[in-house]
């Protein structure tokens, strides 16, 4: 909302410097955004042309003499062509500064020497909605003699200057959506007295509106109240300068003097008008309904818009003639020689209004206005203010009465408050009266004796006591109250058992070299095709956003891969040469579909990389993450091959106790292929809620070992399809209690081993806890194992 | 015999003056004191002299005998220092050449920012609350006394499952979870992702992050929400950073305020970033709406409470002076390497 300065003085005193009131109201909850300082221009005054000349030495270029007061005529080169002289014209002098900042000296035009500069109404930051008189391509030439003012500023003579405070007013205060609405808190902040506009009018046309037309308001819930007065023998004709600056200072572009008013109105009171000509209203009669099915309006732009019966329009008995709170229709519309012209003020309810004018697309000053809510109270002051202004500008005569069409009146109420409990909230200790004098100052009416507040129309966010403590924090001042720490109860501050395991997974990662990435949870339905998931997948079923930015942003993920192959993408297709991510996140699995109820969004680990590694480069990267979260032992890894976007032989899946909960791997070449990557990526997926549960930070210490261990080393060949999970469940099962450990260090194949063949060869190593071991306790173990393997896997122990 | 003695001595450590390596040493202690040795020899014919002169042979022998070893051992000494001087200069490296590291991991800088928040807070007596992404209306909107057709609800642009479920706007709704469970006081922060319908562009995204706060208990003030917020601000900005309360909406607050904090390019002075004012806009705030509070199942006349909320992009794209927020969803290690 931008406020003119100027304006809102009329209202208030503001005796302090702009930027100290900016800054006090903001800090009484009316937040300033920004400043304009309008006609910030210096050293441009009013000269009257003397001479003009040809430029000896260039067509189209002028040689003026111009008076500005001084002792010697100056001269000035121009390129204007709607000069003559006598002409009072803008000068800027050397040295001047112009609306733009373009700093203007004097020099030499083709070889003759220019003293300044003549000015069009664009060079002081104006343009002809503030000044219709101005020629579209020249110097502006003031419309009456300007002898006396020769000399002088011509943003003081133009009246260009002004300082426009823009606002950013929040939901709640639909009231200070107006000038009068700031100038009441700026009264309050800063202690001064708010003058309400003195509003009169004469209706010096007699008769009585009530005679010209009827209204009939069928929907009261969606038009609370509908008012209009009338004038007669319409004058249109661009409203005065004063008038159109204030709009310009809103934003608003003058038109003619009846629209401006309407608009004036609405910025000066917060109360959005329409205007008609009375003549297009047939039957004199206005009816306020819901549209009906496929009625179709032409609005004032004219774009035919469609109508549905959520909508509420303004009627007469055949047409509709506007759609209510958002825009006139073209049927109605105030032409030349309209004899009488009917001012509309009424009341719509928000949140129709607003999505009316998403419906249709079509957003307007009114709409926006209408859409926070207004207090149906100001519709009758408003209109008068109006015609009040009909009267100021001579833009008719106005008609004696008002239609007053007001089924429910909105009433005050009134609140009971507690001046402890409001200190009690805030932390304050401010007086009863002084929270009484606050409430007064914003017109809340108060029985100091019994603590109740009566509560003015205009501010429906004053609903509870809560809201009244919010009004003395305001005018009390926010950095008033003191800062204190809450003793109350005291709290232990801790994360829960689930985030300290997620961020040792955090810390692992990162230890292991991992940069952490974030990835956006919704996605294409095209991931699926991408990843080679088949058709029938339960992953398929994905909960889809109604309202997407796109196709490629509409269903949330079930599978974490895309993100981290996009990132990995990146990485690639930039020539980085390696890269090794993980990210942490959810993937959202409906319970059923369409959803009922919220899906579950558990967590996964998923890491992907690329570069000098292989499969057992992230194998490590994976044990070790057990090894933190005191897992390992129970982790049990065997070969997938069934994953559609992994490698079928380089996958493994990760157990405990039979129940899956992540895989990991090398990811399928074609896979690889349909995210742009050309090397082989390694991936990693693994369920948070796995490791939360199977994670074991509590050890309970074993006594060191008191006698020494023996160790034994083995090789023996075996088939090349005997996996190393198979041997070493042998070697366990048979090692039975003096088994310490074992360890792979060796898998040979080549020139000695048979085609088919593997050689593998473990160290062993044996311990008791009770005595030393001696050969024979080693050897009758080592037998059982050896034939454990040979006949569970055929293996045969190697020629030393 | 006498003089033999001396010559075997005079002549060992002429010899052992000579000697230039360890291995030499070995060989003239043998040549000189092993069992086939010079010395043994002469004392072989210790037999042939009388009873007096047996001792005096004999004591002589051992002297020589002792000098012999003494001076062996102290070669032995000065040739081990020398071979390990020697060594350790053939062992010289440069040290200047880099290092070779162990593969260093990053934290993205979001997580950074969230940890160091949340920490701050957990110092305070904090929990940390999680909530559903994927979240109900009521949650979202209604519990937190934005009703149906409140304007609030167009502003936020929401992402809509279907009328009742939509991808949460805020990390408020969090705080309605929280009070439902029913256990007091409460002290929580709630940092989550929360989504709108905003376009991808350098300021923009549809998914970014909040962090909450919530405390509810007896006799709690508008000013412990100042105190405890001021020193968040000052944990997380230093010492020195001021902060200030300016009124402003919230639906579920009331009073509600929005806080800035002092500047972090000009310190208050005042400038590009700042626009002149001297200080940022960080959170929204406020007292918890008795409406809120009793609508949870809490008794708004005996307790009270405050609660506060920031996007967190914006804190990390000030500390870290990122200024294109599509770099924290892109990953290229050469950005995340950084922090």
């Amino acid at each position: 909302m931008d406020i003119s300065m100027s304006w809102l003085k009329d209202y208030v005193d503001v005796d302090c410097s702009t930027k100290e009131f900016m800054d006090r109201i903001t800090l009484s909850g009316s937040k300033v955004e920004g400043l304009e300082v309008l006609g910030d221009i210096s050293k441009v005054v009013v000269g009257q042309v003397k001479e003009i000349e040809k430029h000896p030495d260039a067509d189209k270029l002028l040689v003026t003499k111009i008076d500005v007061g001084s002792e010697e005529l100056l001269q000035i080169v121009t390129g204007a062509k709607n000069l003559t002289v006598g002409d009072y014209v803008p000068v800027a002098l050397d040295g001047s500064i112009l609306a733009d900042g373009t700093k203007i000296k004097k020099g030499k035009l083709r070889g003759v020497p220019s003293n300044g500069m003549l000015c069009s109404v664009e060079e002081l930051g104006c343009d002809e909605h503030d000044f219709p008189e101005a020629p579209e391509n020249g110097i502006y030439v003031f419309p009456t003699p300007q002898a006396e003012n020769i000399g002088k500023e011509v943003k003081e003579i133009m009246d260009i200057e002004d300082e426009v405070v823009e606002f950013e007013i929040t939901s709640n205060r639909p009231d200070c959506f107006s000038v009068l609405g700031i100038a009441r808190e700026t009264a309050a902040t800063l202690g001064k007295e708010f003058r309400y506009p003195e509003i009169k009018v004469e209706a010096k046309a007699g008769g009585n509106v009530a005679d010209m037309i009827s209204v009939e308001i069928e929907n009261p819930t969606l038009c609370p109240r509908y008012v209009a007065r009338a004038i007669k023998n319409v004058k249109i004709e661009p409203s005065p300068r004063w008038m159109r600056k204030r709009l310009r200072s809103a934003g608003i572009r003058p038109i003619n003097n009846i629209v401006d008013i309407t608009n004036y109105v609405m910025v000066e009171m917060g109360q959005p008008m329409h205007a008609f000509d009375i003549d297009t209203i047939s039957n004199r009669k206005i009816i306020v309904r819901n549209a009906k099915e496929n009625e179709k309006i032409t609005t004032l732009d004219g774009v035919e818009r469609n109508l549905d019966p959520s909508m509420l329009v303004i009627s007469d008995p055949e047409k509709a003639v506007a759609i209510a709170g958002v825009m006139g229709g073209e049927n109605s519309k105030i032409t030349e020689g309209a004899e009488a012209v009917l001012f509309e003020s009424a009341c719509f309810d928000g949140p129709n209004v607003r999505i009316t004018a998403k419906k249709v697309g079509l957003r307007t000053d009114s709409s926006s206005k209408f859409e926070k809510g207004i207090d149906p109270n100001l519709a009758l002051e408003a209109v008068n203010r109006a015609v009040q202004l009909v009267e100021m500008l001579g833009a008719g005569e106005v008609i004696e009465g008002v239609v007053d069409c007001y089924p429910n009146k909105r009433e005050t109420w009134k609140l009971n408050y507690s001046p402890e409990w409001i200190n009690g909230l805030l932390g304050t200790n401010v007086s009863a009266d002084e929270m009484a004098d606050i409430f007064e100052k914003i017109e809340i009416k108060v029985d100091r004796e019994n603590c109740v507040a009566e509560i003015p129309t205009f501010r429906p966010d004053l609903e509870a006591q809560a809201d009244l403590a919010e009004e003395v924090a305001r005018f009390y001042g926010y950095d008033k109250i003191v800062p204190t720490l809450a003793a109350g109860t005291p709290t232990v501050g801790k994360k829960t058992y689930s985030q300290t395991i997620t961020s040792m997974v955090k810390d692992v990662m990162i230890a292991s070299g991992m940069c952490e990435t974030m990835n956006f949870t919704f996605e294409s339905p095209k991931v699926f095709d991408k990843l080679s998931i088949p058709a029938d997948s339960k992953l398929r079923n994905v909960i889809t956003i109604s309202n997407p930015l796109g196709e490629d942003f509409s269903i949330m993920r079930t599978v974490t891969l895309n993100g981290i192959l996009n990132s990995l993408s990146t990485n690639y297709n930039r020539r980085n040469e390696e890269a090794s991510l993980f990210e942490i996140g959810k993937v959202y699995i409906p319970k059923s579909l369409p959803i009922t109820e919220l899906p579950d969004e558990p967590s996964k680990l998923t890491i992907g990389m690329y570069g000098k590694m292989d499969f057992y480069t992230l194998k490590g990267i994976v044990e070790h993450l057990f090894e933190v979260l005191g897992m390992a032992d129970k982790v049990e890894y065997s070969p997938e091959s069934t994953i559609p976007f992994m490698h079928p032989g380089r996958t493994a899946d990760v157990s405990v106790d039979g129940v899956s909960f992540g895989y990991f791997g090398e990811l399928h070449p074609k896979t690889a292929a349909n995210y742009n990557i050309g090397t082989r990526v390694y991936i990693a997926v693994i369920d948070m809620e796995a490791l939360i549960d199977n994670a074991n930070l509590v050890n309970i210490y074993k006594p060191l070992p008191k006698f020494p261990a023996v160790t034994r080393d083995i090789a023996m060949l075996v088939k090349d399809e005997v996996i190393v999970k198979d041997i070493e469940s042998v070697i366990r099962k048979k090692g039975g209690k003096l088994l310490e450990s074992m360890s792979l260090f060796d898998v040979y194949k080549g020139s000695q081993i048979a085609d088919g063949y593997k050689s593998v060869a473990y160290s062993i190593t044996f311990r008791a806890a009770d005595r030393t071991l001696v050969d024979d306790d080693v050897n009758a173990v080592m037998n059982k194992i050896l034939d454990g393997l040979k006949n569970d896997l055929g293996a045969e122990l190697r020629d030393k | 015999m006498k003089d033999q003695l001396k010559a075997i001595q005079e002549k060992a450590l002429l010899a052992l003056d000579e000697v230039k390596e360890l291995k030499e040493l070995d060989d003239l202690k043998v040549k000189f004191l092993g069992k086939k040795g010079e010395l043994t020899a002469i004392l072989k014919g210790m037999g042939k002299l009388t009873a007096e002169e047996r001792p005096i042979i004999g004591q002589l022998a051992n002297e020589v005998r002792g000098i012999i070893e003494e001076k062996l051992e102290e070669a032995k000494k000065s040739l081990s220092e020398k071979a390990l001087e020697a060594k350790l200069k053939a062992e010289t490296i440069d040290v200047t050449m880099p290092g070779k590291q162990c593969a260093c991991g990053h934290k993205h800088p979001m997580s950074i920012v969230i940890d160091e928040i949340t920490d701050i807070f957990m110092g305070m007596g904090y929990e940390i609350a999680e909530g559903p992404e994927v979240e109900k209306d009521y949650y979202n909107f209604e519990a937190l006394n934005i009703p149906a057709n409140h304007p609030a609800k167009d502003e936020q642009d929401t992402f809509y499952i279907n009328g009742d479920i939509l991808l949460r706007t805020q990390t408020s709704p969090v705080q309605v979870r929280v009070m439902e469970k029913g256990k007091l006081p409460v002290r929580v922060v709630c940092p989550g992702a929360v989504y709108r319908s905003d376009e991808v562009d350098a300021t923009h995204s549809p998914i970014f992050h909040q962090l909450e706060g919530l405390v509810i208990d007896k006799g709690i003030t508008m000013g412990d929400l100042k105190g405890a917020l001021a020193v968040f601000a000052k944990e997380l900005f230093g010492e020195d950073t001021k902060v200030r309360f300016r009124p402003h909406h919230f639906p579920f607050t009331e009073p509600s305020a929005e806080m800035d904090v002092t500047c972090f390019a000009c310190g208050g002075k005042g400038c590009r970033v700042c626009k002149g004012e001297g200080y940022i806009e960080l959170l929204g705030c406020g007292m918890v709406h008795p409406k809120v509070l009793k609508m949870s199942g809490i008794d708004p006349e005996e307790y009270s409470g405050f609660a506060f909320g920031m996007g967190l992009e914006r804190v990390a794209m000030q500390r870290y002076g990122i200024t294109d927020l599509r770099l924290l969803f892109e990953n290229d290690v050469k950005f995340l390497k950084q922090f």
